[in-house]
């Protein structure tokens, strides 16, 4: 019988979206029968417009930067964005795929995604918002496929 | 080495490879030949963990200073 992976998405910022999308397509190729529950701001990975999706080097000093630069200049508006230029660039440099390619990949190996009702509610989104062929679900629609997966992660 | 199809993945990265090459097995009949080539030093590994996993067999890996190439064997259904 396939192997199955249940992965919880919870974050939403441009470095953060890449595991998700990454190991469930990855899973899918290996024939793993794949969910992804989107909760709280995973749910921005959903979105029919990933633009908005940014990287922020504030209060994250693990993120490598060109030159040293202490958090009183990475809050200045417009850092945000530029960090966001720049690891855009250099996702494409690499040859790294786009999140949008991966959650393509994602869609086409009949990898479930499920968005959090709860949340969807919470933060007033309309299911117009969203791209077309995801489900809603709560913790115990969740639980249906995680309590029977042969892999579990929180992301 | 002789194969049925050729797939490109240069200056591609994980796990994209990976993707290509499973996009490429599925509208193959089995017991035919897939080459892939990439450039991701990563995808050594990855392929041999591809394989075993998946059934499909490695029949040869190329290395050369640029690229690496996988002629990959489809598992029977």
């Amino acid at each position: 019988m396939a192997k199955s992976l249940a992965l919880i998405a919870s974050k939403g910022t441009l470095d953060w979206a890449y595991p998700p999308f990454i190991l469930a397509s990855t899973a899918a190729a290996l024939d793993y029968e794949v969910q992804i529950f989107f909760t709280f701001y995973g749910l921005a990975l959903l979105k029919k417009d990933l633009s908005d999706l940014r990287v922020s080097p504030l209060g994250n000093p693990a993120m490598p930067m060109p030159v040293p630069m202490p958090n009183l200049l990475q809050m200045l508006p417009g850092m945000e964005n530029m960090a966001t230029m720049m690891m855009k660039q250099k996702i494409a440099d690499k040859g790294v795929a786009s999140i949008e390619d991966l959650r393509t990949a994602c869609l086409e190996s009949s990898v479930k995604l499920i968005a959090c009702q709860m949340t969807v509610d919470l933060f007033d989104f309309k299911p117009s918002d969203f791209i077309e062929g995801i489900e809603f679900g709560g913790a115990a629609t969740f639980f249906q496929f995680a309590g029977e997966s042969d892999v579990n992660l929180f992301i | 080495m002789e194969f049925d199809k050729e797939v490109d993945a240069s200056g591609l990265n994980c796990p994209l490879p990976i993707l290509r090459c499973k996009k490429g097995l599925s509208d193959m009949a089995s017991g035919q030949t897939l080459k892939v080539i990439s450039t991701d030093p990563g995808s050594v590994k990855d392929f041999n963990a591809f394989c075993v996993q998946t059934g499909h067999q490695l029949l040869q890996l190329d290395v050369d200073e640029n690229s690496f190439v996988f002629y990959i064997k489809k598992r029977p259904d």
